[in-house]
């Protein structure tokens, strides 16, 4: 029972759970859950009592039982005890004052990255503002390597996102070169197929593979399958960069997805055994989204930002060179307008960053949810000043194949020139090489795109 | 203003590359494109079902048509709260019950789901193609329901006894098919069936998979259904692409 008082008025939560979810700003989804708080004071009373409380409670209290979910098990089996110490003092609102204090820097956030949990990383983002999330943040480093080094301070990268609604190879290959001219792709090229057959998907690892050979671009590729679909690529021969799965924080909503963290594991290995990263072994590639636990009714009564913290945990187990919050994907239900999809953004690159992740964002919405293109401008903007590790890249913000709205090439350039922030070393070096960036870091408009796509007519796919 | 040169690649993609840039930013007139289309989807989500013309026209192809409700009061309820959009309104179920409908073969409900106007737009020259395939079948009243979704076709093909519901109804509107139509299809509907029991059948508009195609391929659904009493994962789509065009 956990207790706090405002103005003689005592506001009780009965588990550490519904402190938690009474605790979290507001959203839809926990709503529509039924666990969000019932008023303004409830939830800031939630709050007060959330930031006296010890961060020891979440080594003692499961929000899940740890007998019954194998991602609670991973969270307290892998907890780093050692580096622990240096916080172990501190209640969770002592916590929000040590990250924002101006003696803590990036190397001591570093150390502390597997002894924050997600629960205490969830719980000190409720009690902080979007300023303090965007502080702290920034003040974070997590680099990852595989063809190219994503993630270092100053730098902002993207996955080239060439989507097509029938898999259509010539469409594919034409969003993709429209991206590489705005010098978009150094995260990965990355295609959602519109099938889950392995041929399409092996068709398509070839198509982005030989493109990358053919110009010698230090990027990776991956299509968005199955993990088993992936395995069984990568079983018949196919040039697999990185192994694509979403995750979710519960072992039922893994379950929902088809996987488990042995079946992750699987992927993390076959893709290890192929050895196609040059400089790096960073071969994961994750997505996420707060309100998927609730989407697969497997959210144990815990509020959605919790869960999507505690997804991060599974995310970290296997060293992803990329994980990314799919913010506005969900729909209305789960966030419902521009606001709780731009707080949700923020609060899930902070979690990702401080546990340790190479957190970047589709920064997105639907057409049915309260927001608009100025909605995702401002999360763009407040994500760039965080050090977001990488953004999408659509063509005109327009995904054709998966109908909505996500960052668009121009997007990426904007911020990149608003916040001085430059691609992937190795990235900007070949565009630079390829003449399709000047010495000021902009892009040239490609004027030997003619050469690409004369070469890219007697490519044999 | 800065032109892209790789124009010829439009060809291959309605995706919307080569546009240019304003420095760096899209330019003005792109800007408004992506403005207008987001518009026409935000609008299609709050359009309603035009029942006065479906009640015409339904009445001239020889339906009985009644409007119900789903459980969501609505627009932002049904939004908000996605599972009210699939349970029927005590009094609308009143209504249907009162019907008492004998057991038919097909009932046929059209929904507003994510965007009325694509019910409003495709559903009657669609229905009267696919009835040109079903001339021995035994067909209860159609139903108009306001705030529906796809679910609530079990509840209504259960009280209309019907051995197969299909329901038509707008899907979420993105930038390039504001009103595209999705049909789901149940053998033997009824309250508790998972979306692994339904066939669907999306993207139906001019654009995308058409009329003719539509009806050629749920038509080919609604007759194995009835004849192999199956539907969903169960049933092989052995047809593949092999429509009747």
């Amino acid at each position: 029972m956990y207790k706090h008082t405002v103005n003689q008025h005592v506001f009780t939560f009965s588990t550490l759970a519904e402190l938690m979810a009474k605790a979290s700003p507001l959203r839809s989804g926990d709503q529509l859950a039924g666990v969000a708080a019932s008023s303004y004071q409830e939830r800031v009373a939630a709050q007060m009592a959330l930031a006296n409380l010890p961060l020891t409670t979440f080594l003692e209290i499961p929000i899940i039982p740890y007998e019954t979910d194998e991602v609670t098990r991973l969270i307290f089996d892998t907890h780093d005890q050692e580096n622990f110490k240096t916080i172990q003092h501190l209640t969770v609102g002592d916590f929000r004052n040590f990250l924002l204090s101006n003696d803590t820097e990036a190397e001591e956030l570093t150390a502390l990255q597997k002894a924050i949990t997600p629960e205490m990383a969830a719980a000190v983002s409720k009690i902080m503002s979007v300023q303090d999330l965007i502080l702290v943040s920034s003040k974070c480093e997590v680099v990852t390597r595989f063809r190219n080094t994503v993630g270092l301070r100053g730098r902002l990268s993207t996955r080239l996102q060439p989507n097509h609604p029938t898999d259509d190879i010539k469409g594919i290959l034409a969003s993709m070169l429209d991206g590489l001219f705005y010098g978009s792709g150094d995260a990965v090229i990355g295609i959602n197929p519109a099938t889950d057959h392995v041929a399409t998907q092996i068709q398509l690892l070839k198509l982005i593979d030989t493109v990358r050979q053919q110009y010698d671009i230090p990027t990776q590729s991956c299509v968005l399958s199955h993990i088993t679909n992936t395995i069984l690529a990568i079983e018949q021969g196919a040039p697999v960069d990185l192994v694509f799965q979403s995750i979710g924080g519960t072992e039922q909503t893994n379950s929902s997805f088809g996987i488990n963290l042995s079946l992750l594991k699987e992927g993390y290995e076959a893709a290890l055994s192929l050895g196609r990263g040059t400089i790096g072994n960073n071969v994961m590639y994750f997505e996420t989204g707060q309100g998927s636990s609730l989407s697969a009714n497997a959210h144990h009564g815990v509020d959605q930002q919790t869960l999507e913290a505690r997804a991060y945990a599974v995310a970290r187990a296997f060293d992803p060179f990329l994980v990314n919050t799919v913010v506005g994907f969900i729909g209305p239900e789960y966030l419902f307008d521009g606001k709780q999809i731009i707080r949700a953004g923020l609060e899930d690159h902070f979690c990702g960053k401080l546990m340790g992740l190479p957190m970047g964002c589709d920064i997105c919405y639907t057409n049915h949810a309260d927001a608009d293109q100025d909605d995702m401008d401002a999360l763009l903007t407040l994500l760039g000043t965080a050090g977001c590790n990488f953004i999408m890249g659509v063509p005109g913000s327009d995904d054709i194949m998966l109908n909505y709205q996500s960052t668009s090439f121009h997007d990426a350039l904007y911020i990149r020139k608003l916040l001085k922030l430059r691609p992937a070393p190795e990235f900007e070096a070949w565009l630079i090489r390829m003449g399709m960036m000047n010495d000021r870091y902009e892009i040239t408009g490609a004027k030997n795109s003619m050469r690409f796509l004369d070469d890219l007519n007697g490519l044999t796919l | 203003m800065q032109e892209d040169h790789w124009h010829e690649l439009r060809k291959y993609t309605h995706a919307r590359i080569a546009t240019g840039r304003a420095g760096n930013a899209m330019t003005t007139s792109e800007v408004l494109k992506l403005r207008i289309a987001h518009a026409m989807a935000r609008d299609a989500v709050q359009s309603e079902v035009q029942t006065e013309y479906f009640n015409e026209k339904l009445f001239e192809l020889g339906f009985n048509v009644q409007q119900v409700n789903s459980q969501a009061l609505d627009r932002n309820d049904y939004i908000r709260h996605p599972h009210k959009g699939r349970l029927l309104h005590a009094q609308s179920k009143e209504q249907l019950q009162a019907l008492q409908i004998e057991q038919t073969d097909l009932c046929i409900i059209f929904a507003d789901g994510l965007s009325a106007d694509a019910v409003n737009i495709h559903a009657i020259p669609f229905l009267e193609l696919l009835l040109k395939d079903l001339s021995f079948w035994n067909i209860a009243p159609v139903i108009l329901v306001k705030q529906g979704r796809v679910g609530i076709s079990d509840p209504i093909g259960e009280v209309l006894n019907a051995r197969i519901s299909m329901i038509l109804l707008g899907e979420r509107p993105g930038l390039s098919a504001p009103t595209s139509l999705g049909a789901y299809i149940t053998y033997q509907p009824k309250s508790g069936n998972t979306d692994e029991k339904r066939n669907c059948v999306s993207n139906i508009q001019p654009a995308g998979l058409s009329y003719e195609q539509a009806v050629a391929k749920i038509s080919y659904l609604l007759h194995e259904m009835r004849s192999q009493q199956i539907s969903g994962v169960k049933l092989k789509d052995n047809q593949k692409n092999n429509y009747r065009l």
